[in-house]
């Protein structure tokens, strides 16, 4: 399995686009992201708020090895079922700001499905800053050690 | 350049890694840096002298402090800066695709 997933992320952009297509019908690719109970399992986060629907919001927690917990929200904007969600996306108790992501559902067969993720980010730089946490770790990693030393630094 | 200056070194050893991650949120001074890492003051000094060297940190005189800034042009030299931010994704989608087939077979 190589490069199902694809990220484009032009120079001197502060967007990028995440696309991969699926070995799932679209209804179960929707899902997966609509039911909190099937999203706490692949994010590997807890959900604490999911209104899956129009002007709805969400809150997720994770937490790292050392037992810190790091929370994540946003806004729903738009919520059309197997075809898009509209959102923003932030980490809290960082300087990240806030990201607006589009996600499009769309059918290819019966039995694939294919998803698209427009990420539009407040600079350019904030979107470099994002795209290179993660060089180390994964990102996730890489956000819960910047909190820790951010939350020393208070 | 020194050969030994080379950026994919730089970015080889975990102290200089866990620096640039906390300079990327931040510009800091060399005090504030090493204030976050159990290594020897001079240790942190010489990691910090690697990276600006190899320009993935900057050096700017404000008063009497030096504060070092991440230098994002120099990180996009390091090729396929982007895979670990791809593998990531990959990774928790091959997830949602394996969650998702279980459900489905319930």
């Amino acid at each position: 399995m190589e490069r199902k997933t694809k990220v484009n992320a032009e120079d001197g952009k502060q967007e990028l686009m995440i696309t991969r297509e699926f070995d799932l019908p679209l209804e179960l690719l929707f899902k997966a992201y609509a039911q909190a109970e099937l999203f706490e399992q692949w994010m590997g986060t807890k959900v604490l708020k999911l209104e899956s629907r129009k002007h709805g919001s969400y809150q997720f927690e994770t937490t790292d090895p050392k037992g810190n917990k790091h929370r994540f929200n946003g806004s729903i904007h738009d919520f059309l079922p197997n075809k898009k969600i509209i959102r923003t996306f932030e980490m809290e108790n960082t300087p990240f700001g806030v990201q607006l992501e589009i996600y499009e559902f769309e059918e290819l067969t019966p039995d694939t499905s294919k998803l698209t993720m427009h990420v539009l980010y407040e600079s350019v730089a904030q979107r470099d800053q994002v795209l290179q946490l993660p060089f180390a770790q994964g990102i996730n990693m890489a956000h819960n050690r910047i909190q820790d030393i951010l939350s020393k630094l208070k | 350049m020194n050969l030994r200056r080379d950026v994919f070194q730089a970015i080889a050893d975990p102290t200089r890694r866990a620096i640039l991650l906390l300079v990327a949120s931040q510009s800091l001074t060399a005090g504030a840096i090493a204030a976050n890492f159990d290594t020897a003051r001079p240790t942190v000094s010489k990691h910090l002298q690697i990276l600006t060297e190899c320009e993935l940190l900057t050096q700017e005189q404000n008063g009497r402090e030096i504060y070092y800034h991440f230098n994002p042009k120099k990180m996009k030299e390091v090729a396929e800066f982007i895979e670990p931010f791809r593998k990531m994704w990959d990774d928790r989608f091959n997830k949602l695709e394996s969650v998702m087939k279980k459900y489905k077979a319930k």
